[in-house]
């Protein structure tokens, strides 16, 4: 196996397939986690509603979603703190369902961390491989390169109420990580920390997935932390998958309202679609206005109720009507926040409908221009919107 | 420091006269010389010396701390394991019922608790001696063990108890290697509190006992009977100051262990 997967292959030359991580596309590819078909019900609640999903080796998958949409239902599953109601979990072909949580080769790290008080840091990191009876060298050795791994080597002898909360952190992933899983689980595992060591644990995260190679399974509900960390992210909503796919194709090529909504900022702009040329639409949105183009590869019926979803950011903000623009409205600006880094318009049109603009602000003590009550024209391509059905 | 205002300062007072002035006259009159109880006839310590040498009260004393530690162990065990089931075990069928049931015996007057208890040793032919007053006992104070251990475990997080299944325990591993010594304090306390019923109960121990075992609180009881003697003073300023030690030596073990923890947190922070 080689260390890099990433590199060319030297000895023939030629880019070797495995340069981009994507055993998904791959037919051949065996799944390391199989849902079949599974449902979870505690009562009359359906928590996982019909689910099926593959997670492939190495992946960092994370799945998303808002509180109540089945998320942790689906990681305890796989911990074997629940049991499906009905269809399987395979985990390396094997049906895990009658396999209690302490015989699985998979690891979790709580939410809570659950480090054990009156341990010290070095005994928590020992406590599972104690209970394979692993022998007493071995055991000090994996304990020392997990200490170094996580760069708590320091605190080896500290109990856990000694530590800061980033450390108990890396303590909680150390553990999970010790008896070498084939899997590990995530449940918001940084949840409890600010957003600027929040930021840094997470490329810290990405970091020991590579170099350990183990496959991690991420539970949370901050889009911006599964964009970032994860190969593949799964949008969920009341126990079902609403689009499985990288970060990049969630964001740019949402599957429907809800995912183009959950992920970032967007605008909905409702209309009937007519088709007007080969996978491109003209909308009718409003009275009295021109109809927007947009292209999609999915057909619509003439007539055909749809939304066309525009991120802020493809939106062009100009005090002239651009002369080439295939969408251009006009409207007058209602609202702006400044972020620093970037400004949002908020555009009022004359049916009331509120368009956000963003525009990064590149230059410094640069003037404004555009402020409240300005008429302004936004425009934006053909492509640079999504249709989508709901 | 505030002064108290006089309205407060008398409160305080005829409270705490009220509660202590009983005891501090009980052990006044045990370094008494006269024999008679209400007559001060100067200081001396010759009944705690004749006491060393009463065969009746030594061992009635030597029975009654046996009973406590048999009883209290056992119903810690007892109690302990109940809390867990009915604070962990997830619904099951009459539940609700249960948990009511085991606290029904902290207010069931003792009488009752003591005739039913006797009922039963005669009824299944047990001869009343230590055995019956150790069970007697373990069946009355288990329930308070239980409430102790079962408010601690309440606030117990069960995170904890996953993540030793998670990395390999078998869930008795589990309950040995992480509940067992986080509740451990709490344990430790219900088997105290369990000690001291036992130490000082009179009325189930008085139907449960037998010609051959007698407690102390009932070898006290009926010497009283027969007139108060300097020597039962001293006997109870004994017990007095036992029990006194015990709980500040208690109080003041939590007390640094409280302080430290938050001390190490504190450190914690200063770190981040």
């Amino acid at each position: 196996m080689s260390a890099l997967p990433f590199l060319p292959d030297c000895r023939t030359g030629a880019i070797v397939n495995s340069e981009v991580f994507a055993p998904w596309e791959d037919p051949q590819a065996k799944p390391l986690i199989q849902f079949q078909n599974v449902t979870k019900r505690f009562g009359d609640f359906t928590a996982i509603d019909n689910l099926s999903l593959d997670i492939f080796e190495k992946e960092f998958f994370a799945l998303l979603g808002p509180s109540g949409c089945g998320k942790t239902t689906m990681m305890r599953m796989l911990a074997g703190f629940e049991t499906p109601t009905e269809g399987h979990i395979m985990l390396g072909g094997q049906d895990i369902d009658p396999i209690p949580p302490n015989k699985r080769a998979v690891n979790m790290m709580f939410q809570s961390y659950a480090l054990f008080p009156h341990l010290s840091i070095w005994e928590n990191i020992a406590f599972g491989l104690r209970r394979d009876n692993m022998p007493k060298h071995d055991l000090e050795d994996r304990v020392e390169e997990m200490l170094r791994l996580t760069r708590l080597t320091q605190f080896a002898r500290r109990k856990p109420h000694q530590i800061s909360g980033g450390q108990r952190q890396r303590v909680a992933l150390a553990r999970s990580l010790a008896k070498a899983p084939k899997l590990l689980l995530l449940d918001e595992p940084l949840g409890a920390l600010d957003k600027k060591l929040r930021q840094d644990t997470q490329f810290e995260l990405m970091d020991i997935q590579e170099k350990t190679g183990t496959t991690f399974v991420i539970v949370t509900h901050d889009q911006e932390e599964a964009m970032t960390v994860a190969s593949r992210v799964a949008v969920m909503d009341q126990g079902k998958l609403m689009q499985v796919a990288t970060p990049d194709r969630i964001y740019e090529n949402p599957n429907s309202v809800y995912v183009a909504d959950f992920i970032g900022d967007v605008n909905i702009i409702e209309g009937r679609a007519s088709a007007n040329g080969e996978n491109t639409y003209q909308i009718d949105w409003a009275e009295g206005q021109a109809p927007l183009t947009a292209t999609s590869a999915n057909g619509f019926a003439q007539g055909q109720a749809c939304h066309l979803a525009i991120r802020p950011e493809k939106v062009t903000i100009s005090a002239d009507r651009p002369a080439d623009a295939i969408n251009a409205v006009q409207g007058k600006v209602h609202d702006i926040a400044y972020l620093g880094n970037l400004s949002t318009y908020y555009v009022e049109l004359p049916n009331g409908t509120i368009i956000k603009a963003q525009t990064a602000n590149t230059r410094r003590i640069s003037r404004r221009s555009f402020t409240w009550e300005d008429p302004v024209w936004l425009s934006w391509t053909a492509t640079a919107a999504v249709l989508l059905v709901d | 420091m505030n002064r108290l205002s006089w309205f407060n300062a008398v409160s305080l007072t005829l409270g705490f006269a009220f509660l202590y002035i009983p005891m501090i006259i009980l052990i006044i009159f045990s370094f008494n010389e006269s024999k008679l109880v209400t007559v001060w006839a100067g200081f001396s310590t010759k009944w705690y010396g004749e006491l060393a040498q009463n065969e009746a009260f030594l061992d009635a004393a030597w029975v009654t701390i046996r009973v406590a530690v048999f009883s209290s162990t056992l119903a810690t065990v007892l109690g302990t394991a109940a809390a867990y089931v009915l604070v962990r075990g997830g619904r099951f069928f009459g539940r609700t019922l249960f948990s009511g049931m085991i606290y029904a015996p902290l207010v069931m007057p003792e009488v009752i608790t003591g005739l039913s208890l006797l009922l039963l040793f005669i009824g299944i032919g047990l001869d009343r001696g230590i055995l019956t007053i150790v069970l007697a006992h373990t069946t009355f104070s288990m329930c308070f063990v239980s409430v102790v251990v079962s408010s601690r475990l309440v606030t117990f997080d069960q995170s904890l108890e996953e993540a030793a299944l998670d990395l390999g325990c078998s869930p008795a591993q589990a309950f040995r290697l992480v509940t067992l010594p986080i509740i451990a304090p709490a344990v430790i306390s219900g088997w105290l509190l369990a000690f001291t019923l036992s130490l000082d109960d009179l009325v189930i121990a008085s139907f449960t006992s037998g010609p051959s075992a007698t407690t102390l609180p009932i070898k006290i009881f009926s010497a009283v009977r027969l007139g108060v003697s300097p020597e039962i003073n001293a006997l109870s300023t004994l017990m007095i100051a036992v029990v006194t030690v015990g709980v500040i030596t208690a109080s003041l073990v939590t007390k640094r262990a409280m302080m430290r923890q938050k001390q190490d947190e504190m450190a914690a922070a200063r770190t981040e």
